[in-house]
């Protein structure tokens, strides 16, 4: 692991956020030859005040739906270029499930040679945490004060569909994994999705100090299940493989935040269903069964 | 003047958003017999405020505990600070 820091101290990211936490890992294995793509999330807030910025590599802001459209645009003039500097871009849930889904299938379509980050907090966290396509069945936020009525939209599934050569899933409470599957999705030509659960201790109702406890507890419930699929075959990481062996209750999870608090045991019953669902569906697919 | 330093362009700084070691309310103390060195305190460190020597740069560190609740030997204790 580099010890070069590329998101330097004093950020205005909240005490405690794994998005930040994942940032640092994310251009850690990156590098210095790199661009970052930002729309309009937490990240563009956490960069900092002109004429100041906390992050040491070229940063391109860019308005909410137009992260993979100027992705696209930047990696085709530095291929043109002859330059093979990386293009990260680090978007948001808002920015990648909702707001710039058309841009980033697009962009995935077009085959563009990029890495498109997406860290989900599960909600719209920048401007006081209100639902987004991200957020999963029953969380309260500051829109759906009774608990979210549908379920999280199904983002790996879409990205899957446009078969980019590599996509994966991690959270920001297992660094290593992380920092490993950037590299690879960097030494790979053409598109590459990441898509990095970070826990969010405002929005999500916790004390600071958990964030990394509860991007574990995620993992060990099955609730975020960590694989890479790379040319369409599926490989479910170490720390999933290892947790599902003996998955933890998904009360476990729900229990410390806030916006689970007085969940309906009938939401918790299509909440359990769905994760059944969900990692008999990643299992199958993994012996190559369907 | 070039037209670098013309341009409205923000530079990499350290404390771009001031020292955010002002919004501690918990200090955290590492108690170094305790400690095993296993570093995983500076790997979770949201903020990178930790450096390789494990120790705390208390000028951005923002007190948010990760380290303290993460530390397997718990040799961190969070401690109301004095202001």
């Amino acid at each position: 692991m580099p010890k070069e820091e590329f998101v330097l101290k004093g950020t205005s990211a909240c005490p405690g956020c794994s998005a930040s936490l994942a940032l640092r890992y994310v251009l850690k294995a990156a590098g210095p030859d790199t661009v970052l793509i930002v729309p309009a999330c937490c990240t563009s807030v956490v960069q900092g005040m002109y004429p100041n910025t906390a992050v040491n590599v070229p940063v391109v802001n860019v308005g909410f739906a137009t992260a993979g459209a100027s992705a696209s645009g930047m990696s085709n003039a530095l291929r043109a270029l002859g330059k093979k500097t990386n293009v990260v871009v680090y978007a948001g849930d808002g920015g990648t499930l909702d707001i710039g889904i058309q841009a980033l299938s697009g962009a995935l379509e077009r085959g563009t040679d990029f890495l498109y980050v997406c860290y989900d907090n599960e909600a719209y966290g920048n401007t006081g945490m209100q639902r987004s396509g991200g957020t999963p069945l029953g969380a309260k936020t500051t829109t759906t004060p009774l608990g979210k009525p549908e379920v999280k939209k199904d983002i790996e599934r879409i990205v899957a569909a446009h078969e980019p050569p590599f996509m994966a899933t991690a959270c920001a409470a297992y660094p290593q994994d992380l920092f490993r599957k950037v590299k690879k999705a960097l030494s790979i030509r053409g598109p590459s999705f990441i898509h990095v659960l970070a826990p969010c201790p405002p929005g999500w109702r916790y004390p600071t100090e958990k964030s990394v406890e509860i991007g574990k507890l995620a993992v060990k419930s099955g609730v975020w299940v960590l694989y890479e699929r790379e040319y369409g075959q599926l490989a479910i990481s170490s720390p999933s493989r290892t947790a599902l062996k003996n998955p933890i209750p998904l009360e476990e999870y729900l229990a410390p935040q806030g916006r689970f608090a007085g969940i309906d045991p009938k939401t918790l019953d299509i909440l359990k269903q769905r994760i059944a669902k969900n990692l008999q569906r990643l299992a199958r697919e993994e012996s190559g069964v369907c | 003047m070039s037209v670098r330093r013309r341009l409205a362009m923000s530079r990499p700084t350290e404390g771009a958003a001031g020292r955010t070691g002002s919004w501690r309310v918990f200090l955290p103390v590492i108690d170094r017999e305790r400690c095993n060195q296993c570093g995983l305190c500076q790997m979770y460190c949201p903020e990178g405020a930790i450096d390789e020597d494990l120790n705390i740069d208390l000028n951005f560190c923002k007190g948010c505990g990760i380290c303290a609740n993460e530390c397997p030997k718990k040799a961190i204790e969070m401690v109301r600070e004095d202001r």
